[in-house]
C-alpha cells in the first residue's frame, strides 16, 4: 500500500520532468518570438531588442534558457516580460479570483448530475428521462458562447443588473451587503454557465454508467434476495456506479485552469485561462511556462488523488 | 400424489419477449409442478426458455421487452403473477430462492462477502448482530467454505469460481427457503467441482426438507440428483415423468435422441448420434409440433396441430400423439 503510493509519486515526479521538457521545447518551437510580437511599436529598437534578449538570456542556447527558467520558477524570481512583475504573484491573484467560479460552477455541476443522471437510468425512457435526454442535447450542441450572449441579454434586459466583470465598476463605498450582493449577482451567469455545461455532459455520462451496471448479474441477484428497489439501486447500483467518476473528480483539478477561458473571455472575469490566454498573444513565455507547469502538477495531483481514492473504493485494487 | 404435496404449480405459462416487430416466445405455455421436498429437474438445450421459466417464478422477467401473457404460477394458495411488488419482495430470497447460472459475475464485487449474505437474512428476519454474524459463519460452514470466520470479510474476487457458487448457495440457504431454485449451477465450473457442488445440493436437501428445481442442460447431472423430470424444447415441455421413466422408457423423439446422443461406455468407438437440425429461433418457431422438422417420426398433422400431451400412466407424459399411436394406446 504504502510502497503503492511511493511508486505511484516518483512516477508523477518523473513525468512532471518530462513534461517541464517538452512544454518548454514546444513553446520555442512556436512561430514568433517575444521580441517581434509588435514591430510596429517605435519603442522596439533593434538595441532594446538586443538588451531585452540578453536580459531575459535568448541569447542563450535552449538548454541554458531550459535551466535558467526552473531554476527562477522555483526560487520563485520568475517575472513576467511584459510588465516585470512577479509570475507566481500574479498567477496566484488571478487563482484567487478563478476560484469562487470554479468552485460553484463545479459544485451545482457534481450535485447536480448526479440526481438527473441517477433518476433518468432508473426511470430510462420515462418523461423525466426523455426531458432530461432533450435538455442535455439541446445544451451539448448550442455552442456556449452564443448561449452566454443569450442569457446576458435576457439578465440584462429583465433584471437590469450587471452581469460583466467581477464587480460593478467604482462600487468601492458601497454598504456591505451591497456589494455582496453586487458579487453575487456578477458571478451567478458564469457559474451557471459554466455549469449547465457540464451536467449536460456529466449527467449523460452518470446515466449510461447507472444504466450499465443496472443489468449486471449482481443487481438480479440483489433483487432475487427481495431486496426493496431502494436498496438495488442506491446500494448495489449505485456504489458499483461511483467507481469510474473517482478518477474523473481527481480530474476536475485542471479545470481551475483551463475550464473557463471561454467563460471568462466573454465575461471579462480576470481568471487564470483568461491571463493564459492573453499571455500566449504576448509571447509571454514566463507566464505560460508557469501556467503549464502549475497544470501538469494539477494534473498529476489530480491522478494522484483518483489513484488513492480508488484504492480506497474498489476492493479489487489491493496493493 | 395428493394436492396438498404440491409445493409450487406453474401453469400455462407464456412470457414471450417484444423487439420491434419480432417476438420471441421463449415460454410458450409451460406447466409444471413441484412437491414438497422434491428435487425436479428442468433439463433442455440453450434458448429453450429454462431461465426465464425461473425468472417468472419470482417475477424477475425484465420487463419490457420480456412480458408475461399467460398462465398462473400457484404458491401457498396464491397466484404470484397477481401479486404486487411490495408481496413479491416478502417471497424472493424468503420463500423461493434462487442460484444463477454465473458465480462469477453474480456476487456484488464492491461488498464482502459477509456483507451480501447477511443482507440477504436481515431483509427477511429481525436478528441481533451477534447471532447475524454467528448464523453467516454457520452457513458458510453448511455449504463447506473453509476457515468461515476469515471468508466473511473478503471479497468476491478473492474467491475461486467454486467458491463463489458456495457463497451464492449459502445465500439462497439463509432464511431457510421453502424453494431453491438452481438455474444451471455448475455450468461454469469445472467437473470436479461440479461433483462437490452436485453433492452439496443433495446433502442440503436431505437435513433441510426443502424442494429444489433444478435447471440444467446435462442430463448425467438429471440422473444423479432428479426425482423427477421435465424435458424442455423450444419453449414447451415436451414429455415428463419420473427419473427411471424418462431414462428406460423415453415416449417422446427429443428426449430419445437426447438420450441417443449421452455418451456412454457401451457406445464407444461408434460415432455419437446427435439430433439433426438446430434448435428453432423462438422468433420464429414453426407451425405444428415446433420440433417436427428434426424429428425422425413426422407425420403430416405435425406440421400443422400443436400436439396434445398424451398419458402414459403414473405421471407420465408426453407431448407426442405419433409415437402414442404406434404403441396403441388409443384412449
Ligand atoms: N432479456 C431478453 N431479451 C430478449 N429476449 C430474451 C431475453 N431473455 C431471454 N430471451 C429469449 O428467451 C429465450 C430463452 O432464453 P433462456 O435464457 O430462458 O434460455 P435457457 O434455456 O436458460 O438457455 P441457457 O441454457 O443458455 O441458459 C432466448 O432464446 C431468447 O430469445
Ligand atoms: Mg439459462
Amino acid at each position: 500500500m504504502l510502497s503503492f503510493i511511493g511508486r505511484s509519486f516518483v512516477q508523477k515526479i518523473i513525468t512532471l520532468f518530462f513534461v517541464s521538457i517538452v512544454s518548454f521545447l514546444i513553446i520555442h518551437l512556436a512561430p514568433g518570438k517575444p521580441s517581434q510580437v509588435d514591430p510596429m511599436n517605435p519603442k522596439f529598437t533593434p538595441e532594446v531588442v538586443e538588451r531585452f534578449r540578453k536580459e531575459f538570456h535568448l541569447d542563450k542556447p535552449l538548454y541554458v534558457q531550459y535551466v535558467y527558467f526552473y531554476q527562477d520558477l522555483f526560487t520563485g524570481k520568475t517575472v513576467s516580460w511584459k510588465d516585470n512583475q512577479s509570475v507566481l504573484k500574479k498567477i496566484w491573484e488571478r487563482f484567487l479570483n478563478s476560484l469562487p467560479l470554479f468552485i460553484v460552477g463545479t459544485l451545482l455541476t457534481w450535485t447536480l448530475s448526479f440526481p438527473v443522471g441517477i433518476r433518468s437510468a432508473i426511470f430510462r425512457k420515462g418523461i423525466f428521462d426523455r426531458t432530461a435526454t432533450f435538455l442535455s442535447y439541446l445544451l451539448i450542441s448550442i455552442p456556449g458562447f452564443f448561449f452566454a450572449y443569450v442569457l446576458i441579454i435576457f439578465v440584462v434586459t429583465r433584471f437590469h443588473v450587471p452581469v460583466i466583470g467581477m464587480v460593478t465598476f467604482g462600487i468601492g463605498d458601497a454598504s456591505i451587503p451591497y456589494i455582496l450582493m453586487d458579487r453575487i449577482w456578477h458571478m451567478l451567469l458564469p457559474s451557471v454557465l459554466v455549469a449547465t455545461g457540464g451536467i449536460a455532459v456529466l449527467s449523460r455520462y452518470v446515466r449510461s454508467q447507472m444504466l450499465e451496471v443496472e443489468g449486471q448479474d449482481y443487481i438480479r441477484t440483489a433483487r432475487a434476495k427481495g431486496l426493496p428497489p431502494e436498496q438495488v439501486h442506491y446500494k448495489h447500483a449505485l456504489r458499483n456506479a461511483l467507481l469510474p467518476f473517482v478518477t474523473m473528480f481527481g480530474l476536475i483539478l485542471p479545470g481551475l485552469i483551463g475550464g473557463s477561458v471561454i467563460i471568462e473571455s466573454i465575461f471579462s472575469w480576470p481568471g487564470m485561462g483568461r491571463m493564459a490566454y492573453e499571455a500566449i498573444l504576448a509571447r509571454d513565455y514566463p507566464i505560460i511556462l508557469t501556467v503549464n507547469f502549475v497544470s501538469a502538477v494539477l494534473v498529476l495531483a489530480g491522478t494522484f488523488i483518483s489513484d488513492l481514492l480508488y484504492l480506497i473504493v474498489d476492493p479489487r485494487i489491493r496493493l | 400424489m395428493a394436492d396438498d404435496n404440491r409445493l409450487i404449480s406453474v401453469q400455462g405459462l407464456k412470457v414471450y419477449f417484444r423487439s420491434g416487430h419480432a417476438c420471441a416466445r421463449a415460454v410458450d405455455g409451460v406447466s409444471f409442478e413441484v412437491r414438497k421436498k422434491e428435487t425436479v429437474c428442468i433439463v433442455g438445450e440453450s434458448g429453450c426458455g429454462k431461465t426465464v421459466s425461473a425468472l417468472s417464478i419470482l417475477g424477475l422477467v425484465t420487463t419490457p421487452p420480456g412480458e408475461i401473457i399467460d398462465g398462473r404460477i400457484v404458491f401457498a394458495g396464491q397466484n404470484l403473477l397477481e401479486l404486487s411488488e411490495k408481496e413479491m419482495q416478502k417471497i424472493r430470497g424468503n420463500h423461493i430462492a434462487m442460484v444463477f447460472q454465473e458465480p462469477l459475475t453474480s456476487l456484488n464485487p464492491v461488498f464482502t462477502i459477509g456483507d451480501q449474505i447477511s443482507e440477504a437474512v436481515r431483509i427477511h428476519k429481525k436478528i441481533g448482530a451477534e447471532s447475524l454474524r454467528e448464523k453467516c459463519i454457520r452457513l458458510l460452514k453448511d455449504v463447506g467454505i473453509p476457515a468461515p470466520e476469515q471468508r466473511l470479510e473478503d471479497y468476491p474476487h478473492q474467491l475461486s469460481g467454486g467458491q463463489r457458487q458456495r457463497v451464492m448457495i449459502a445465500m439462497a440457504l439463509a432464511c431457510d427457503p421453502d424453494l431453491i431454485i438452481a438455474d444451471e449451477p455448475t455450468t461454469a465450473l469445472d467437473v470436479t467441482v461440479q461433483a462437490q457442488i452436485l453433492e452439496l445440493f443433495g446433502a442440503i436437501q436431505k437435513k433441510q426438507s426443502m424442494s429444489i428445481l433444478y435447471i440444467t442442460h446435462d442430463l448425467g447431472v438429471v440422473a444423479a440428483i432428479a426425482d423427477r423430470v421435465y424435458v424442455m424444447y423450444a419453449g414447451m415441455i415436451a414429455e415428463q415423468g419420473n427419473t427411471e421413466q424418462i431414462f428406460r422408457n423415453a415416449r417422446h423423439p427429443y428426449t430419445q435422441g437426447l438420450l441417443a446422443s449421452l455418451p456412454s461406455l457401451s457406445k464407444r468407438g461408434k460415432r455419437l448420434y446427435s439430433i439433426p437440425g438446430s434448435v428453432p429461433n423462438p422468433a420464429y418457431k414453426p407451425a405444428g409440433c415446433p420440433f417436427h422438422p428434426r424429428c425422425p417420426h413426422k407425420a403430416p398433422s405435425c406440421s400443422t396441430e400443436y400436439p396434445k400431451m398424451c398419458d402414459y400412466g403414473q405421471g407420465h407424459l408426453a407431448r407426442c400423439p405419433i409415437l402414442f399411436q404406434d404403441k396403441g394406446h388409443h384412449t
